[in-house]
């Protein structure tokens, strides 16, 4: 299948700094892409870029097949930003129908979408008030809402759980899947690590400028994981270092062993056989993504290699 | 187009639904009458009351020195400046004895100071008394000399402009008036609705609306329609205030009792003059035929048309250089009042040229001014109610109007290109100089 985004040595420039360096992904149709990086990476310029804000001083967006039209392509993206605010003044109705008018939609048709939004978050109440009393998480939902309103292909989210209660939180992420279902496309832009264990398919973190990782979840967890083994036993036991595995920590009946090199999770299980230890669980460890990006993070400021394992 | 003309829609329709709106077309007229009764009311009744003593030996300033109603004069025998207060003057007037041809002085002695425009009437009213007395004593007869004085008040400079053949009534009073009122709105107007531009656009930049708006137009089409939209506001309110001040004049003239009304369209008819047979008209029928002729001097279809277009072409270029400052500032309303100062000072500038210009219009200083498209659309203005082709010529109207054309295409791509920049930028202090690498560097 062909990728719904395709970027293509991407860069921008600004003249203190290299905003956006050289970064090339590809998003597949349909699925929840994480786009991560800590504060000053570039993802705001790259968000900036796929939705036409700034234009790239060289390299190629594709989307949906074609090289992207700034102009035209509008239409099939709906953006809702970081820095993200509404005209206070205005009524909630009016503004929802404005924006939806602004993508493209004509004045009935965005009528008809709208009521189907605010109905489905039970904002139907709200048409006549104005945005100033809001609150901020229920403007955040009027935000969501006139984003995916005009029911683009690619849906780019940047922080977009911020300020909002768990429940409605959940509300937009069970939202967010359903999208996707439906086959559009999402970009997620955040740095709260656990959302995207949750939420996402496939992740790209970049760093000053840089991607300095790219793949699904599952891979990027297998890719660094260190042959951390959890072993629960029904008795308190001792283990101590030995040619096989090293031991990590010790708590109460759950020892955590690193495996040395050379040897498989099945030689620690026959170890502990033999000592004749009674067993009640054994998995392995993966590492969290945060641990990963933390890692990866400090690893890119210590040292200046572009950290690529790819 | 479509979009531009969606924010053009949100623009007008936020601010004309506006109460504010309203109130602002509604009590404005009001308000600029009731300053100007107040303003008239205060000073009339504010004007100081004098009683002055006068000493006077010759004899003959008694007759020309007439009492009004806030100066008393009286000649008292025993009065000198020490003892007038005790007597209960404000002032003593002590005119020496004329003998010869000498100049003189007089003296004034006053508890307060005497305003100047006071002084002057004095004086002029004191040399009419000698000059008169200079002619008697030449030979000229009392009778004779008021008969004199009463026959030349009624010579009047009728000034005509000619036009090729036909020769013109021009009213230069009336020019002057109508420069300087045009002048002075469209200096207004730039600045209201100038800051209008920039606060909406401060009001999309802090709201952080600016980037989701961004991400479905673009900048240069979210800045032109606020522009326009703003601008067709402030069309509408101009209509408002004409469509206002042509019925009050009608309701106010209908009050007219109607044998005024028709003796003043006798007038009209006859060129001034009453028809044969019918009795002469009232001073009040007179006055407002006066008042009508003379306003039909100026050529009004021209001037306002004119007004329109140096209005609009003015707001464009003004007001894109508003909502290129109002997109670089942050919340600090410091940072935007130091930005506007260039932006600022040119329209002051242009005031103060305004002002000289609508008393002589054709200095060297009032052809630039109005070819330049930092003053032409105050400048022009002031000139162009002293007459197309008369004061400025056909070509000299289409140099200015072309120049502010390309003016403000010039403004406004500048404007865009430091607005689309600065709207995305939150937290850095703006410079003029990072403005203008913005503007300079290319996409």
């Amino acid at each position: 299948m062909d990728p719904i985004l395709s970027l293509s040595h991407l860069k921008k420039y600004y003249s203190d700094q290299k905003a956006v360096d050289d970064i090339s992904f590809d998003i597949q149709e349909g699925s929840i892409f994480g786009l991560l990086g800590p504060n000053g990476a570039g993802k705001t310029t790259l968000l900036r870029m796929i939705t036409g804000i700034f234009y790239p001083d060289s390299g190629t967006i594709t989307l949906d097949g074609k090289t992207f039209d700034p102009i035209n392509d509008i239409q099939k993206i709906g953006y809702m930003p970081e820095e993200r605010g509404l005209y206070k003044k205005m009524k909630i109705g009016e503004q929802a129908l404005y924006l939806a008018q602004l993508k493209g939609l004509s004045k009935s048709d965005a009528n008809e979408k709208i009521k189907y939004w605010f109905k489905k978050f039970e904002m139907e109440s709200w048409w006549n008030k104005k945005v100033e009393d809001l609150s901020k998480g229920m403007s955040q939902k009027l935000q969501f809402v006139t984003t995916i309103l005009h029911e683009p292909k690619l849906i780019i989210l940047d922080e977009p759980f911020s300020g909002l209660d768990p429940v409605n939180a959940n509300l937009i992420k069970d939202e967010i899947f359903n999208l996707a279902k439906k086959g559009s496309t999402i970009i997620f832009s955040t740095h709260r690590m656990e959302q995207v264990e949750e939420i996402c398919d496939q992740i790209v973190l970049v760093n000053l400028g840089k991607k300095i990782l790219d793949g699904t979840v599952t891979d990027i967890k297998q890719q660094f994981k260190e042959n951390i083994f959890s072993i629960q036993t029904a008795e308190a036991i001792s283990l101590h270092d030995n040619a096989i595995f090293s031991v990590v920590s010790t708590a109460n009946h759950k020892n955590l062993v690193k495996i040395n090199e050379g040897y498989k999770s099945n030689d620690v299980l026959a170890y502990l056989l033999k000592e004749n230890v009674n067993i009640v669980g054994y998995n392995e460890v993966l590492p969290s993504l945060n641990e990963i990006f933390i890692q990866l993070v400090e690893d890119t400021h210590s040292t200046t290699r572009a950290f690529q394992p790819l | 187009m479509n979009k531009i003309w969606l924010i053009i829609q949100r623009e007008y329709t936020t601010r004309v639904s506006n109460k504010r709106f309203l109130l602002v077309t509604f009590l404005m007229p009001l308000l600029i009458v009731a300053l100007i009764a107040g303003s008239a009311y205060v000073s009339v009744s504010g004007a100081e009351h004098r009683k002055i003593a006068v000493v006077d030996p010759n004899g003959f300033i008694q007759s020309a020195l007439k009492n009004s109603e806030q100066i008393k004069f009286s000649f008292p025998k025993d009065v000198d400046t020490n003892n007038y207060k005790d007597k209960g003057y404000t002032d003593v007037l002590i005119i020496p004895k004329f003998e010869g041809h000498e100049k003189t002085e007089y003296i004034l002695r006053s508890k307060k100071s005497m305003g100047l425009m006071l002084q002057n009437s004095i004086t002029s009213k004191i040399n009419n008394a000698i000059e008169d007395q200079m002619l008697q004593e030449a030979g000229i007869q009392q009778n004779m000399l008021d008969s004199i004085h009463k026959a030349s008040q009624f010579a009047e400079l009728k000034a005509y402009e000619d036009k090729g053949s036909t020769s013109k009534e021009s009213n230069a009073g009336l020019a002057m008036g109508i420069g300087y009122a045009s002048g002075f709105l469209i200096y207004l107007t730039m600045f209201i609705y100038g800051t209008m531009v920039m606060r909406g656009v401060m009001e999309e930049k802090t709201n952080r609306i600016a980037e989701v708006i961004i991400s479905s137009v673009k900048p240069f089409e979210l800045m032109l329609g606020k522009i326009i939209g703003i601008g067709a506001v402030g069309l509408t309110q101009f209509i408002l205030w004409i469509t206002l001040i042509i019925s009050l004049t009608s309701v106010a003239t209908s009050f007219l009792p109607a044998d005024i009304q028709h003796q003043v369209t006798t007038l009209q008819q006859n060129n001034g003059q009453m028809a044969a047979g019918m009795a002469g008209a009232s001073e009040s029928a007179k006055q407002i035929y006066a008042m009508q002729h003379t306003f039909a001097t100026a050529n009004w279809t021209l001037i306002i048309s004119c007004f329109i277009f140096y209005f609009l072409g003015g707001y464009l270029f003004y007001s894109s250089l508003f909502a290129a400052v109002g997109s670089v500032v942050n919340e600090d309303a410091q940072d935007a009042q130091s930005l506007l100062f260039p932006v600022t000072m040119p329209l002051i500038f242009s005031y103060i040229i305004t002002n000289m210009v609508t008393q002589n219009p054709n200095t060297p200083i009032a052809f630039w001014a109005s070819i330049i498209p930092f003053s032409s659309p105050m400048v022009m203005m002031a000139r162009i109610a002293y007459g197309v082709p008369s004061a400025v010529s056909y070509w000299e109207l289409a140099l200015s109007m072309g120049t502010l054309i390309i003016g403000f295409l010039f403004t406004t791509w500048l404007s865009g290109k430091i607005y689309r920049t600065g709207i995305l930028l939150y937290g850095k202090k703006p410079t003029w100089k990072l403005m203008i690498q913005w503007a300079f560097k290319k996409s």
